[in-house]
């Protein structure tokens, strides 16, 4: 496999932003084509990816096309020739290429997609919330989020395992901050070259268009007689994932030490109000915790770390003794609630656990969550449990300017 | 056939002497399909396949052909096929092409092993209108693949809407003519001579009653080094309006009235005129046997026909001075 590329002499520690990260891992997976187009925050991982083989670290192809949607349909067009696909975007390049989100997982392509969350326009901004990671939340493609540079590294090498195994085949996200993690260098332990490349594996072609002893109709039509089965098929193979990610976690482990969760948590077992979130703010949650652990107040966090598929059952097992859940989604939720209290409330519905689960709706377009407001959010969900019931709605709008935004009302 | 990844002996463009050692090579493109009787898409895709013999990596858009060659469990094609969206076919045929220079860097495919050819077919909704930023990037970047625009100045997929190849006076379904209207009201686009622009190493106009020429230039497409384009005329029974047994004699109205004049453009500079017409039939003749153009024919839209002729003539004019002047 080194047939034609360089091996990079890596240090032990090296200090990468979330993109460079995520060009490493693209370049030590041994990537066979990537097709991309610039955005940002996500074009750091495209331009690290570019100087690699620029220098001759890379021995794929390189298509730099003319928009994002494009850079899916190459993307499918090369897996579908039996090659290892990946490309990164943000934000209006995600949206843009949400047709071919639909088309790539339901012609069952294993591409692996690194997403820098950032929000939607309008009004336009460069900033991170989680508005492009929800978008994609009903495409078909297993989500994951890292909330690190390192979590990126590991998880993008991760996600080719998973996406690939044959008996998953579908395409993955893996999901982290705009500019928290995919502008901020921090210490990132990579795996060296041989590692990286013998935990991923070689591409194993599945009906691969450049077999001419086999020829392939990739795309077919169907009508109502078949299309039904088509999608339980891809549903059943995303629910059946569950279990390879949990082995290719476990073996990641094994090499790297760095353990991986469908669902982490952080001081949860004993906790009495817990707050779900994702990307960098479960970092700021956990210290946020351990600042109230030490006052004493029985606090933890729990981050779902693949998004999709939903870990339902997970999440009502680890959520079932709780008083409080605060579910926070950085999303504007668009007269709705967010879906993180979609997924946990739907959890909890089927069981016999009647926490009080309130939605906070925090961050959007970038704008701060520091510690002093999770403290608030954490405080103000101890005063409901001490009055055993929320304080008036639901849904509320943490962080924003103007009067207060609070939605749903509860009785009693 | 059909040639293994291992190896296998190198092949390229079919000997093709006549109509008859045309009709009897092999079929990569099956008759099971379910397009139109009478429909000129089959035919054309039919002789692009045949034009050679070597392995082909086939995309479709979105669009007759498509849907009514590629209904699971059933498929038309023995060759390897992919259809991704309306818009994307030329770019889902640019990524295989990419894996497959990726594979033989990489040795996972034998380098030594012929090269396949690489060819995107799409309607001319998905050319001119919705995937024509995907063509043009395709073409920009240089992929060594061949795009066919199946031409028949349509929507027909979908029941018959205009679409920017629809020419100036046809009723569509969403331009039709009525009391006040003589239908669409724009010209064709220029697609020869903007994806010529593009530098393209071989760009030709072809219509399937003329398959001598189509072959010729289908062959030469698949020798040129970089992205080919193919404007196919299709003529569409169902859309045009005339009967499923004409399909070849309104084909040659259209090539001998020089609506749909022969010719190729090398890199983008040379322009050749592969087909002169002996006897040039008038455009209103062409027009006469499409039931589309039927109220031209009324006293107050006769103009257009005039016009239409005069456009067809200044562009005659135009290639012929393009020709002589090599530039």
């Amino acid at each position: 496999m080194y047939r034609n590329k360089k091996s990079m002499e890596l240090n032990t520690v090296e200090v990468w932003d979330g993109n460079f990260a995520n060009s490493h891992a693209l370049r030590q997976a041994g990537v066979d084509v990537v097709a991309a187009y610039p955005i940002t925050p996500s074009t750091g991982t495209v331009e690290g990816y570019a100087s690699h083989h620029a220098n001759g670290y890379v021995d794929g192809e390189i298509v730099m096309v003319e928009s994002e949607h494009a850079a899916m349909s190459g993307c499918i067009g090369a897996a579908a020739a039996g090659a290892r696909a990946a490309t990164a975007t943000s934000s209006q390049g995600l949206a843009l290429m949400v047709e071919t989100l639909y088309q790539a997982s339901g012609m069952r392509m294993p591409i692996v997609l690194c997403l820098v969350n950032r929000t939607l326009a309008a009004p336009l901004n460069v900033n991170g919330d989680h508005s492009d990671m929800y978008l994609a939340n009903q495409s078909g493609w297993i989500s994951i989020d890292a909330c690190t540079p390192e979590e990126s590294y590991d998880l993008v090498l991760c996600a080719f395992r998973i996406g690939e195994h044959l008996d998953v085949r579908l395409p993955v996200i893996v999901n982290q901050d705009g500019f928290l993690t995919s502008h901020k260098a921090q210490n990132v332990r990579p795996l060296s070259d041989k590692d990286a490349y013998d935990f991923v594996g070689d591409y194993v072609e599945v009906n691969s268009l450049l077999n001419f002893d086999k020829p392939v109709t990739h795309g077919v039509q169907t009508e109502s007689d078949w299309h039904y089965e088509h999608k339980a098929k891809q549903n059943d193979a995303m629910m059946n994932s569950v279990k390879v990610i949990e082995e290719v976690f476990e073996e990641y482990a094994k090499i790297s030490g760095r353990k991986y969760n469908l669902i982490e948590t952080y001081l949860c077992d004993d906790a009495e109000v817990v707050i779900v979130c994702m990307g960098t703010t479960y970092e700021t949650a956990k210290v946020t915790a351990d600042k109230l652990r030490a006052e004493g107040k029985k606090v933890g966090v729990l981050m779902p770390r693949v998004f999709r598929p939903t870990q339902i059952d997970l999440l009502a097992e680890l959520l079932a003794d709780k008083k409080a859940v605060v579910c926070m989604d950085r999303s504007a939720p668009g007269g709705q609630m967010g879906l993180l209290y979609n997924d946990v409330t739907g959890a909890l519905f089927n069981t016999s656990a009647r926490p009080l689960v309130s939605n906070i709706i925090y961050g959007l377009g970038g704008r701060d969550i520091n510690v002093a407001a999770l403290t608030d959010i954490f405080n103000t969900a101890l005063e409901e449990v001490a009055n055993g019931k929320l304080n008036g709605t639901i849904q509320r709008w943490s962080g924003v300017r103007g009067p207060e935004l609070k939605y749903y009302n509860v009785k009693g | 056939m059909s040639c293994s990844i291992g190896g296998c002996i190198p092949q390229g463009n079919k000997e093709i002497k006549n109509l008859k050692s045309f009709s009897t090579s092999a079929e990569r493109f099956e008759g099971a399909h379910v397009l139109c009787p009478g429909c000129a898409h089959s035919i054309i895709v039919r002789e692009v396949l045949n034009a050679t013999n070597d392995n082909m990596v086939l995309g479709s858009s979105t669009g007759c052909l498509e849907v009514c060659t590629a209904i699971y469990p059933h498929t038309s094609w023995d060759s390897s096929w992919i259809h991704i969206g309306f818009e994307n076919g030329s770019t889902a045929v640019a990524g295989a092409e990419s894996a497959n220079k990726a594979l033989r860097r990489k040795g996972r495919i034998d380098p030594n092993t012929p090269e396949p050819k690489f060819v995107a077919f799409g309607g001319d909704g998905s050319t001119y209108d919705i995937g024509f930023q995907w063509i043009s990037g395709c073409f920009e970047r240089g992929h060594n693949m061949m795009y066919v625009c199946l031409d028949n100045e349509v929507y027909a997929n979908t029941g018959g809407q205009r679409s920017s190849s629809t020419p100036i006076g046809a009723s569509a379904t969403t331009t039709p003519a009525g009391s006040t209207s003589y239908g669409e009201k724009q010209n064709k686009k220029d697609m020869m001579s903007i994806m010529a622009a593009h530098g393209a190493p071989y760009v030709a106009q072809i219509a399937p009653n003329k398959w001598k020429d189509m072959v010729k230039k289908i062959q030469k497409g698949f020798d040129a080094n970089g992205p080919v384009y193919i404007n196919a005329m299709s003529a569409c029974t169902t859309e045009w309006k005339f009967p499923i047994n004409q399909t070849i004699e309104v084909s040659d109205m259209a090539t001998d009235s020089l609506v749909f004049p022969l010719y190729e453009i090398i890199e983008g500079k040379e322009l050749n005129i592969t087909y002169r017409p002996k006897n040039i039939v008038p455009v209103r003749d062409y027009l006469g046997v499409q039931g589309r153009f039927k109220h031209l024919f009324k006293k107050e839209n006769e103009y257009l026909i005039d016009e239409w002729q005069k456009r067809v003539d200044a562009n005659w004019e135009y290639l012929q001075r393009r020709e002589e002047a090599r530039v």
